[in-house]
């Protein structure tokens, strides 16, 4: 039985993580929260050189050739990094929106009833003609509503171009948007992975009643949890990458949200007073999972197919 | 990243699934579960056959992948669990053959393999559960015997078993883990009282074992004098991840007869309920490939176990009561009804998280080992 990372796989996990720090690191994070909405376009190209798009395209088309793995890997590491832009919906139109690849275009997609980054992209996928901006909850996520029932009657609506290139499958429940599932799984790994190593260190190095807080067990219990969530999660989303199967990827979904959202949580207790200020970081993870666990019908529709997998 | 299993493992799997499919039919029926001499016959029978055919060992020089693959075959076959072969075969069985004597190995081992002799444990006592150290069932030196005086308590199987795998104090002047022995008692001596414990769900499956100046030879002993925690240290770690590999497979069987008895009553048009059960399989597919991973990594270090063990353990211990829970919600009114077997399923599934080490216990684990939090009093 082998079930790990190749060593391939674990120099382009290292590789990306690299990258990131230093593209994106704490300074660029909290750049780009002081200048909500703004894409930075260079770093999507640096992304898009860096090969984040065209990664499971094949090198005949100008592709890295790799599979589902490795971009699990590299999602996960941009999770874990906060990275913000519509990064799911450009890397799953690499090969067919002219651009998307290299990152010179950058993609959107109308998940359900939101959709992120619409200011920002340039070619939707998906009909977007009702979106409606929302102020949203994640300061690193533009997000626009489109009111499904009451869209006629909606005040301030909006008309928008549908570029038809890019209309093609990116619905939640195509194949892509079993990918895009699974690559939202990735991220929230990434997240759950990194709250639990902030609540970690803070727990270790806070002290209180002249002992590291860590030493408490109500404490170290929560960070227990925290890891047990997180490689739980982890070998969900690894699995699933390697089978591409509906179920383990939305079984990968699930418990990555959970990992993810629950994780933050816990890890905003583990900070105190500290992880209620706008200063930590702790909130930007939080928000993120929020807004990734609403992609592609959420836990309902995950639940619903893995239950219809119980009676066939 | 790779997930699959060798030309090899697969070939052990095919010849395995051929064998099972000959022999589970042969069987004798089930015995009850109050019945313990005909479940200690029923147990011991099967790992005669498994003897025969070669695959008693398996749980002691295999390797962890064909472990897993025996276990999960034999799950799904729906063949006997290792039930009163438990400890021999798990516990004292892989601790004498790390660390007991050539002479000790010829007696002990093949009785074991060949299902005919039982063993249970005896760690736990009234003041040492959680604090196994703190054991104080005393062991004095009397010329070529130990004698030994104390009670052991929550000792499953003890009743029908003829070896006990006992932690003594030998010498209650030394720090606590240093003055533990190992001790090989035959439940036969004089001077051992076995008194049943009723368990919430209405069995006998474990005892309390009172000890009145039992004569235990000292080449009964098994490691050195006063090394007994190190030897423990060695039987609790054998498992390397794959102890509840039969488990999981059984639980995802029991997930889809939920399913199928949910649609039969009715209840599979409450999406809430319907939710719960499309949960619960995300919950057992993931501790399925948990499973796996720490298989693959205990392989990959040459069979030394990690302590994903722990991460496993707690997560799967909750997601077990989750089940059966769960379970409930689908029976309605029957879940008060213990004649239905999941009802008693539930009940035991209440030991899950207190049995071979609490969730606290776990937690603590897992944070200071794992996460390098620093020990707490
Ligand atoms: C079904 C079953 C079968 C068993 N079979 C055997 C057997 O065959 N042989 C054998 O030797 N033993 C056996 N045991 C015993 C088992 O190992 C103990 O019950 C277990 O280790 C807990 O010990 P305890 O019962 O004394 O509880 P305690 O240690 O008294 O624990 C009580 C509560 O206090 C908590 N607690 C204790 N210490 C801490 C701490 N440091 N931090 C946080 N919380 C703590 C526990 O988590 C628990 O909630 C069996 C138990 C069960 C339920």
């Amino acid at each position: 039985m082998r079930f790990q990372l190749s060593d391939d796989q674990r120099a382009l996990k290292a590789g990306v993580r690299e990258l990131l720090d230093g593209r994106f690191g704490r300074v660029a994070l909290r750049a780009a929260v002081d200048a909500p909405g703004r894409l930075d376009r260079e770093l999507w190209r640096a992304l898009g050189d860096a090969g984040f798009f065209a990664l499971r395209l094949p090198e005949a088309d100008g592709g890295v050739g790799l599979g589902l793995p490795e971009a699990v890997l590299v999602f996960e590491e941009a999770g874990r990094a906060l990275l913000p832009g519509p990064l799911v919906a450009t890397h799953l139109a690499a090969g067919s929106v002219p651009g998307a690849a290299t990152g010179e275009t950058v993609v959107t997609a109308v998940d359900g009833e939101l959709v992120e980054w619409l200011d920002a992209a340039d070619v939707v996928s998906g009909d977007a003609s009702d979106a409606v901006p929302l102020r949203s909850v994640d300061p690193l996520t533009p997000l626009h509503r489109i009111p499904a029932a009451c869209a006629a009657a909606a005040p301030g609506r909006r008309r928008r171009e549908t570029r038809p290139a890019a209309r093609a499958g990116t619905g939640a429940a195509g194949p892509d948007g079993c990918l895009a599932g699974l690559l939202t799984a990735a991220e929230q790994l990434g997240t759950a992975v990194r709250v639990q190593e902030l609540a970690v260190q803070h727990a270790r190095t806070r002290e209180q009643f002249g002992q590291p807080i860590g030493a408490f067990q109500a404490v170290k219990h929560l960070c227990a949890d925290l890891l047990v969530r997180a490689e739980t999660a982890r070998v969900a989303v690894y699995a699933a990458a390697v089978t591409g199967d509906a179920a383990d990827i939305a079984a990968a979904r699930l418990l990555a949200d959970e990992a993810a959202v629950r994780g933050a949580r816990d890890c905003l207790q583990v900070h105190g007073g500290m992880g209620f200020t706008w200063e930590a970081d702790v909130h930007l993870h939080l928000k993120r999972a929020w807004v990734r666990a609403r992609r592609a019908g959420g836990s309902t529709e995950s639940e619903e197919l893995l239950a219809g997998r119980l009676v066939v | 990243m790779e997930l699959s299993y060798s030309p090899q493992e697969e070939e052990f799997r095919a010849r395995l699934r051929e064998w099972l499919a000959k022999v589970l039919p042969t069987l004798p029926p089930k015995p009850s579960p109050g019945d313990w001499p005909a479940r200690r016959a029923y147990d011991l029978g099967w790992q005669r056959m498994l003897y025969d055919a070669g695959y008693a060992d398996v749980h002691w020089d295999a390797s962890p992948t064909t472990r897993l693959i025996f276990l999960e075959e034999t799950e799904r076959a729906g063949a006997p669990y290792v039930g009163a072969n438990f400890v021999g075969l798990l516990h004292a069985g892989p601790t004498i053959a790390a660390e007991g004597t050539p002479a000790q190995r010829a007696r002990w081992l093949p009785p074991v393999l060949r299902g005919e002799e039982v063993w249970c444990q005896g760690f736990s006592e009234p003041g040492a559960g959680s604090d196994l150290a703190a054991l104080r069932t005393r062991a004095w030196r009397d010329g070529d015997d130990y004698v030994v005086t104390g009670s052991k308590i929550w000792t499953s199987h003890a009743e029908v078993a003829d070896w006990c795998e006992l932690l003594v104090r030998t010498d209650p002047q030394a720090p606590r883990h240093r003055g533990i022995t190992w001790l090989a008692l035959p439940m036969d001596a004089d001077g051992v009282t076995v008194r049943p414990l009723g368990t919430l769900a209405g069995s006998a499956e474990f005892a309390e074992v009172f000890l009145d100046e039992v004569r235990v030879p000292a080449a009964n002993r098994v490691g050195a004098e006063n090394d007994g925690w190190r030897v423990t240290m060695v039987t609790l770690s054998f498992e390397r991840g794959t102890a509840f590999v039969g488990e999981v497979v059984a639980c995802r069987r029991v997930l889809t007869e939920l399913a199928s008895a949910a649609r039969e009553n009715g209840r599979w048009d409450d999406p809430v309920l319907r939710r719960r059960l499309g949960r619960l399989e995300a919950e057992f597919r993931a501790l399925w490939r948990l499973t796996q991973w720490n298989v693959s990594e205990a392989e990959a270090s040459g069979g030394v176990p990690g302590v994903g063990g722990s991460v496993f353990k707690l997560r799967y211990s909750h997601a077990r009561q989750d089940l059966y829970d769960t379970a409930a919600d689908v029976l309605g009114p029957a879940a008060l009804d213990l004649d239905q077997s999941w009802v008693l399923d539930r009940l035991s599934s209440l030991s899950y998280t207190i049995a071979a080490g609490t969730s606290q216990i776990q937690r603590n684990i897992v944070a200071e080992r794992i996460l390098g939090l620093p020990k707490g009093r």
